[in-house]
């Protein structure tokens, strides 16, 4: 055996390659993406990036009743997008074990809600496990294989931002081999048809399923973890909260972790209670576990004490206990009670060089109403560029566009933009809703090649799969021509130009316009940086024009004249393209940069 | 808060190299037989945002996570992100700060300017302030972007941490072979400076 630090997100892939896991398969999304991609470097398992979360997870369920062992990651907000299947793959139950991450970001460090997903387990009727360090996210993924088979049901495994980006030691055997587990396949339509008179069936043997895991005391004992150190108080955990909760009070008061927090173990819940006298909950965003102690019955104390929004940790934890009574174990002593005033601001920016950049600065000039998705370009929000004015979710960049362009401010055509990886996810659907019911809406794809946001992952449109093999490159201009669209405007993403009279043309066009702004991501390996631009400050009339790019390689130097940063430029040329004065020039001494 | 462990902040800029500078502590300190804990952030504080990652590590270490008030250590590889995070800091903690202005958005735009003021900011908290350049440094090892391990080196040496491991070699183990020595050189450099 050997000790080694693993992220969560490792430990994970580990306990899926030693599960002897056949696929592993998700979306990319922050905070779930390196679990396939660890996965897929392990010998073993067949890995694949699909196009969005439902085709995941219905993919990974196929690869189940075929006999494999099946794991589907994805973020939060991809199980809403994975949902409609998932409530009826548990009445269907699985063959080979079904394990689908949820990654939950409490905080929204990288995403745009907080939702609770333990919420899904209680209505989908999916049993989850809950880890709150490396070591558990290898145990729990290899328990959860396990009691899916052996419950005949999916299984979740609930990760969060601080479980799945932190790093912590986990015991491994390198010399492990990878061991492949498959169940024999048999044809059994009364479970996998889901006609209701069978799914009337199947309800009742979840139930009976659901029943019997609730009451499984091998599971309780290597998922559930009782600490009786104090009569007094008791605190119920889970997951990141055991870590707070243990960090600020460490022994002082008895601690119940719940490993399993769907189904809920009764008897595990009801001894702590009969042994200690006065409970608190303690648990991130929502009151699940809250509720469901209240529920049996069972009195104590969670939300009055402990922030119902954004991620705890161990002193926000401990000052708010600390209010009702506990004692933690150091004072807190801070060097400031406040942050520092007047701290300027340091958002997340679009790269220097990046190909969406000059697309929102000109829909901003042409003043284009925008809907934007999800993505790196939703930072085309961002001041100076100010490029979006709605963004939600993924695909409704081209859906909510359509619904404004039912009642659309000013009158005018309203556009709606897209990164590729969207497109492929859900912008298609919206894009031929548009055809269907002529809606006055233009289409826009700002095609980079690549899933750029949660680290250049490969798409439909990147002609590589997961593992690097060559596949169809698809091309966003053949889907819209084949959805009905007349014309497809391809623009150079660095074009200004081009790109400005592609919005004109579209905005004022009587038939159906798309566009596609193309250049790949310049974090792509190979994509080569333009030569620099460097200002002629002989020629510069000091507009500030340029620094409305909010390009992280200009800033404002001495005298009001711009600067450019040599080691930042990618040599895009845009600034260069957009100065009326041409002050802005290849810089001649480092074109070899 | 478990007693005897020790927490460790990194802040900086998106593509400064905190991720790797953490991840080198942590090999150093799991090697010394401490419990560790690391807690990153990836996604989107990643496009040239404000980037944090923390590491606690003790006997027995719960949480990788730490709030405010409670750092025994902040290393800062950008002057802005240290009176950012300042606050996190406990009483007497101390801080490690690289000399670096990075503008952030608003200050590129013109909207505000960046704060001329921050070493004398910092100087009235109850704190150790270590101010050095971590960049010039690096800038004469004639590789800008070993500046973090500079840091590094010299984030061991405050600590008190230089004989607890063969450092050299973990960092020799941490980085691509090519790079090898002009990191334990900026290891060396970055001990020297403090």
């Amino acid at each position: 055996m050997q000790k080694i630090i693993l992220s969560g997100n490792e430990a994970v892939a580990q306990g899926a390659f030693e599960a002897g896991a056949g696929l592993g398969i998700g979306y990319p999304g922050t905070p779930s993406t390196e679990i396939i991609e660890v996965l897929e470097k392990k010998a073993g398992p067949q890995c694949a990036w699909s196009i969005n979360e439902k085709v995941a997870l219905e993919q990974a369920y196929g690869a189940c009743v075929t006999g494999l062992r099946s794991l589907v990651t994805m973020k939060h907000v991809g199980v809403n997008v994975a949902a409609d299947p998932l409530f009826t793959f548990a009445y269907m139950g699985v063959n080979g074990g079904l394990v689908i991450v949820t990654a939950d970001d409490p905080g929204m460090h990288s995403s745009q809600n907080e939702q609770d997903n333990r919420w899904y387990a209680l209505h989908a009727k999916a049993p989850m496990l809950e880890p709150s360090n490396s070591r558990e996210c290898r145990d729990f993924t290899a328990l959860a294989f396990d009691l899916s088979e052996r419950y005949d049901v999916p299984f979740f495994l609930r990760m969060v931002t601080r479980v799945c980006h932190s790093r912590s030691l986990v015991e491994i055997d390198p010399e492990k081999a990878y061991q492949r587990q498959i169940r024999a396949y048999e044809r059994n339509v009364p479970k996998f048809v889901t006609l209701p008179a069978h799914a009337r069936a199947r309800r009742i043997i979840l139930e009976e399923n659901l029943t019997k895991l609730s009451k499984d005391a091998e599971a309780a004992a290597k998922a559930n973890v009782m600490e009786i150190t104090d009569r007094d108080a008791g605190i119920i955990t889970s997951g990141a909260g055991y870590n707070y909760v243990k960090e600020a009070f460490g022994d002082r008061y008895s601690v119940l972790k719940l490993g399993l927090i769907y189904p809920l173990n009764q008897g595990i819940i009801q001894d702590f209670a009969r042994r200690v006298k006065k409970i608190y909950v303690v648990e991130e965003l929502d009151p699940y576990l809250e509720f469901n102690v209240r529920a049996m019955g069972i009195e104590c104390e969670g939300k009055k004490h402990i922030s119902p929004f954004f991620e705890l940790n161990p002193q926000a934890v401990a000052v708010s206990l600390e209010k009702a009574g506990l004692e933690p174990l150091e004072e807190l002593d801070p060097a400031a009670k406040e942050p520092a005033a007047g701290v300027p601001a340091r958002p997340p920016i679009l790269c220097a060089g990046c190909p969406h950049r000059a697309f929102f600065y000109l829909a901003r000039k042409e003043k284009v109403t925008v809907v934007g998705d999800i993505g790196c370009y939703t930072l085309g929000a961002a001041p100076p560029l100010d490029g979006i004015d709605v963004s939600a979710c993924m695909g409704g960049g081209y859906s909510i566009a359509l619904g404004m362009s039912i009642n659309p401010p000013q009158g005018k055509k309203i556009f709606g933009v897209v990164g590729d990886s969207t497109f492929y996810h859900s912008g298609i659907t919206g894009a031929i809703d548009s055809i269907f019911n002529k809606r006055a809406f233009v289409p826009v794809v700002l095609d980079n090649r690549i899933t750029a946001m949660t680290g250049r992952q490969q798409n439909p449109g990147a002609g590589r799969t997961l593992s690097g093999e060559d596949t169809f490159m698809q091309e966003p201009e053949r889907i819209f021509m084949a959805v009905g669209y007349d014309r497809v405007l391809e623009i150079n993403a660095f074009d200004l130009k081009g790109i400005r009279d592609a919005i004109r043309e579209a905005k004022e066009a009587k038939d159906r316009v798309a566009l596609v702004i193309k250049s790949p991501c310049r974090l792509i390996k190979g994509v080569e940086k333009g030569p620099l631009m460097d200002v002629d400050k002989g020629a510069c009339s000091k507009c500030k024009s340029c620094l409305r790019l909010g390009c992280p390689a200009i800033s404002l130097g001495d005298e009001g004249y711009p600067v450019i940063e040599p080691l930042t430029c990618a040599g895009c040329g845009v600034c260069g393209q957009l100065c009326k004065k041409e002050a802005i020039q290849v810089n001649d001494e480092e074109v070899s940069g | 808060m478990a007693q005897g462990t020790k927490r460790v902040m990194l802040a900086g800029v998106g593509g400064q190299g905190i991720l790797l500078a953490s991840r080198i502590l942590c090999a150093g300190l799991i090697k010394a037989g401490y419990d560790v804990k690391s807690s990153e952030v990836h996604g989107m504080a990643q496009r040239g945002g404000s980037v944090v990652t923390q590491l606690s590590y003790g006997e027995r270490v719960y949480s990788p996570l730490v709030g405010a008030g409670a750092v025994d250590l902040l290393i800062t590889l950008e002057k802005l992100e240290a009176l950012r995070y300042v606050h996190f800091l406990k009483r007497n903690g101390a801080l490690l700060m690289n000399a670096r202005e990075i503008p952030s958005l608003p200050v590129l735009t013109g909207a505000v300017d960046y704060p001329q003021d921050i070493e004398e900011r910092l100087s009235k908290y109850p704190i150790s302030l270590h101010t050095i350049d971590a960049d010039g440094a690096a800038d004469k090892l004639g590789n800008l972007r070993v500046m973090n391990v500079v840091l590094l080196g010299a984030m061991v040496k405050l600590a008190g941490l230089e004989g607890l491991v063969d450092w050299p070699s973990i960092v020799a183990e941490a980085v691509k072979p090519a790079y090898r020595q002009v990191n334990l050189k900026a290891f060396a450099a970055g001990a020297s400076l403090v």
